[in-house]
């Protein structure tokens, strides 16, 4: 456990190097898509009955966690390829397991930490919507998915090159297609049933849910859980292959 | 304290160790070395479990480097040939994250940063950060937090490369220092008097096979006493002698461009590893008591007390600042 701390530390003293820098650039996107989709877009809008900003908040919500949580593997390869620090842990008594949970451990802070300027942003255009425990259960599920992602791609990726591959072809798509910005409901049915092959849909339908007041049903956290779990087992899994 | 048996890497494309076996003893400095792409570098990344052998065993301190990873990363420390400190991040904390990797107590973690900073004379510098200091000091921190969980060995992957005279000397000093207080020295390095100062023995290396293992006075007397480096035909060779009476011998009567010196560890490097640039250089006839062996590289002036003297060979290089001998 005391091994895992000190992965995650270090994750968290590198983050608090540039704290300022990290918490603006965090600041930006949800205040640009506010702006474009909530108020330029979205104006007299509504979805479900609902104005289109409370439907679009938990959206970004959703997407945030996974943007900057799957941004762990940025940082990871910035140590392998650039600091070279990963020799660092594989040359210390550090078992695998520990090392990929300090890691998912610094990707999900990353990720709550851009929930909560995404919530403060909301907070302070006046969006009302509710933050119970099924609404953070979510967060937390969805981070912990995309933070084990991250991990376990960051150990496969062999160049800086291959990483901003797997922001294009995995993280973009799955950002504006899982059901954040507008409803999946919307689409025609048998791209519905491709969209709910992403975990982020899941994630979102949970988030806004619960942010709604409604009650969320099990199987979208269930979704979430499993993924999750599956991710982290592959993360440690290709740590091992990471030693050539 | 090293024990190495058959280890074995092959890459798709090459195989890097061809069957190695080894034995280090406790508190033995011991040096390996070999040309670029002999093999040493993978020998290392091996034995501290950065990659994984093909074949063969090898343990640390008695534990299998395969089936003890955990217990056998706590008996080494390692200084890796690139610099691989956090640069953000203050000297203290590099070491205290090294600390808490290898479980130390907090107490212990402060009492070893201030111990090793201590030895590696960083000690007013431990709250700068990593990116501050100059190539030395990296270097010295990367050895001071090898040596903060007190390791029974210390793995040095090139700790000098790049680095000026003066510093190189400076981390002479500290690795004797690490050795004499009983911590086993796995050395490698391209700086060969760096290993005939420092080495208790050492093996040279050559396309994944280690091709003779000693001391380094046992490979300097072999060569011989006095090295003579000949310029001929716009190719540098040399040539070994037991005596200064064989030397001047084959010098008689002729007029050279060439340097007289003590034969050291780089004259046997050479002649074991097969780096030879040239052969015999044109040169006819051998002296008495030369040895067979032609090597040819640089004029240097480490290795003891040189004695250079020149001869002058007016017809190829008249320009030559070397004065007449002979």
């Amino acid at each position: 456990m005391n091994k895992c701390f000190a992965v995650y530390l270090r994750e968290l003293l590198i983050f608090r190097r540039k704290e300022i820098r990290q918490i603006l650039s965090m600041s930006v996107s949800p205040v640009l898509y506010y702006v474009a989709f909530g108020i330029g877009l979205g104006k007299g809008l509504e979805v479900g009955g609902k104005p289109y900003i409370e439907f679009l908040i938990p959206g970004l919500v959703a997407m945030s966690s996974m943007v900057y949580s799957f941004g762990i593997a940025t940082e990871i390869n910035v140590a392998r390829f650039y600091w070279k620090i990963f020799e660092e842990f594989q040359s210390s008594p550090v078992s695998n397991v520990s090392y990929v949970a300090g890691e998912v451990l610094a990707g999900m802070t990353r990720a709550l930490l851009a929930v909560f300027i995404i919530l403060a942003v909301g907070l302070l255009s006046g969006v009302k919507l509710y933050f119970g425990i099924q609404f953070w259960i979510a967060v937390i599920l969805n981070s912990f998915l995309f933070a084990s992602l991250a991990v376990g791609l960051a150990m496969l990726v062999k160049s800086h090159a291959d990483q901003s591959l797997l922001s294009s072809f995995v993280i973009t798509p799955m950002s504006f297609l899982g059901g954040t910005v507008f409803p999946v409901e919307n689409m025609p049915l048998f791209v519905q049933k491709v969209l709910y092959i992403l975990p982020l849909t899941h994630a979102s339908h949970a988030i806004r849910g619960a942010s709604h007041g409604e009650t969320v049903g099990y199987q979208p956290f269930a979704v979430l859980a499993v993924l999750g779990l599956l991710c982290f087992i592959m993360a440690v899994r290709v740590v091992v292959k990471a030693r050539d | 304290m090293i024990n190495i048996e058959n280890l074995q890497k092959k890459y798709p494309r090459v195989q890097a160790l061809k069957g190695i076996s080894l034995e280090v003893g406790k508190g033995e400095l011991f040096a390996y070395l070999g040309p670029n792409g002999s093999g040493k570098t993978t020998t290392i990344r091996i034995l501290t479990g950065l990659t994984k052998s093909t074949s063969g065993s090898a343990k640390l301190n008695g534990f299998s480097i395969e089936d003890n990873v955990l217990e056998c990363k706590n008996q080494f420390g390692l200084v890796t040939q690139a610099v691989n400190l956090d640069q953000e991040l203050s000297i203290r904390q590099n070491l205290d994250i090294h600390g808490r990797l290898h479980g130390m107590s907090r107490k212990d973690r402060d009492a070893a940063i201030k111990e090793v900073l201590d030895y590696v004379e960083l000690a007013d510098r431990i709250d700068s950060r990593v990116m501050e200091l100059s190539g030395g000091m990296k270097r010295r921190v990367m050895i001071a937090r090898a040596m903060m969980h007190s390791p029974r060995i210390l793995f040095l992957d090139e700790p000098t490369a790049g680095l000026d005279p003066v510093i190189r000397r400076k981390i002479w000093s500290l690795i004797k220092k690490i050795q004499q207080k009983g911590t086993t020295v796995f050395l490698t390095t391209h700086y060969i008097e760096e290993a005939e100062f420092l080495a208790d023995r050492v093996a040279f290396l050559q396309e994944g096979e280690i091709v003779s293992v000693n001391t380094p006075q046992h490979f300097i007397d072999e060569m011989g006493v006095w090295a003579l480096d000949i310029m001929a035909h716009g190719e540098l060779v040399t040539k070994y002698f037991r005596d200064m009476q064989s030397l001047d011998a084959f010098i008689n009567g002729r007029e050279l461009c060439c340097t007289k010196r003590r034969v050291n560890l780089e004259d046997a490097f050479i002649a074991r590893t097969g780096l030879k640039i040239a052969e015999n250089g044109g040169l006819n006839g051998s002296a008495a008591g030369a040895s067979p062996h032609g090597g040819a590289h640089g004029p240097h002036g480490g290795g003891g007390a040189h004695s250079a003297q020149s001869a002058h060979d007016s017809s190829k290089h008249s320009s030559n600042k070397h004065g007449s001998a002979h």
